[in-house]
């Protein structure tokens, strides 16, 4: 399964909740607003890197540069990928959950 | 609060809190228009960033990548309307890992207890 | 609407009001056509106010409503340019609407 997330996760809580119900090992892609949780240095980032350990966590690099933070640093674990690799990673896992 | 000028108009104290992340919904877009017309009404404007809206005026974005406007360049056209008094949370952007380097425009950041101070002070508040 | 200028036997599609429908289309023959349009023929003055607003537009993503250009235009070309009257008398229907127009711009946030 492939889990995306859209929202902030300092707005609402949709990260969380997936965070909860994601299965070990499942992909969690990041995208719009909730690239902000792979940014190194934020109240988040512990909670992130630990996330990072049982999920395979990515975030999609239009969405960071459009932000801003192209070159900012990311939580350890995170990789970045275009919409090559969203494309690559629904196929690969066969289903999407949005968690909008 | 109002204050009164001298030739009798009483001018408003008027803020405008963005607490809303750029890009991912209009609302960052829309209010920074609503700034830009409200400056035309010789208010006493002030235009405050917290939570996620302290987004809105990182450096370096690029949402060409999004084929959207790059409208954090409008921020800088600010202080040409006449809006000088911009406030920023300095625990939004700790929070955050940001600091005042990182942002498009100088702003005055503040703790959150004089931004609630501030904020108390207003006599008109639009939240975004 | 299919409202468009014709600019070298090419069409350049506008809105009904004449404001250009996609700014990357603008040159300085597409200008010259909509200012033709406006009755407006482009002097050396209406080049400046038109190269100008092309710039703060470049600068800051937003075309400026009058009483910012004018100041802006102030600081940029002098003093004797920063007034109304100046502005009026090169785009009499007024510079927001007739100069950002000529220069392909959108129309401006808060114009009046």
């Amino acid at each position: 399964m492939l889990h995306t997330v859209n929202k902030s996760p300092f707005e609402r809580n949709t990260l969380e909740a997936c965070l909860k119900r994601a299965v070990p090992g499942a992909a969690i892609l990041l995208i719009e607003d909730a690239v902000y949780a792979a940014l190194a240095g934020t109240t988040l980032a512990d909670a992130m890197t630990s996330a990072a350990q049982r999920f395979e966590v990515s975030v999609l690099g239009p969405d960071l540069a459009a932000r801003g933070l192209e070159n900012a640093a990311l939580v350890e674990g995170v990789t970045v990928v275009d919409y090559g690799g969203f494309v690559d990673l629904a196929a690969a896992k066969g289903s999407v959950q949005a968690w909008l | 609060m109002n204050e009164q000028d001298t030739d009798g108009t009483v001018t408003k104290r008027f803020m405008i809190v963005n607490r809303k992340a750029p890009h991912g919904t209009v609302y960052a877009l829309e209010v920074l228009e609503m700034v830009l017309i409200s400056a035309m009404f010789d208010q006493d404007v002030h235009v405050a960033f917290l939570d996620d809206g302290v987004w809105q005026l990182r450096r370096g974005q690029m949402p060409g990548a999004l084929e959207m406007k790059d409208f954090s360049k409008t921020y800088r056209a600010l202080e040409g309307y006449g809006v000088e008094k911009i406030y920023v949370e300095g625990e939004s952007l700790a929070e955050r890992g940001l600091s005042e380097q990182d942002l498009v425009i100088p702003v005055e950041v503040i703790a959150r207890a004089d931004m609630a101070r501030l904020m108390d002070g207003m006599d008109v508040v639009l939240t975004a | 609407m299919d409202a468009a200028y014709q600019v070298d036997g090419k069409t350049v599609a506008h809105d009904e009001e004449g404001y250009l429908t996609d700014i990357g289309q603008w040159n300085e023959a597409v200008a010259g056509i909509i200012a033709e349009a406006e009755g407006l023929p482009m002097t050396a003055e209406r080049w400046e106010v038109v190269n100008f607003l092309r710039e703060y537009y470049q600068e800051y993503q937003i075309a400026p409503a009058v009483r910012v250009l004018t100041k802006a235009i102030g600081k940029k070309l002098g003093p004797e340019k920063a007034s109304n009257k100046y502005l009026y008398e090169l785009f009499p229907y007024g510079p927001a609407k007739q100069a950002c127009k000529i220069a392909g711009l959108p129309k401006p946030t808060g114009c009046v």
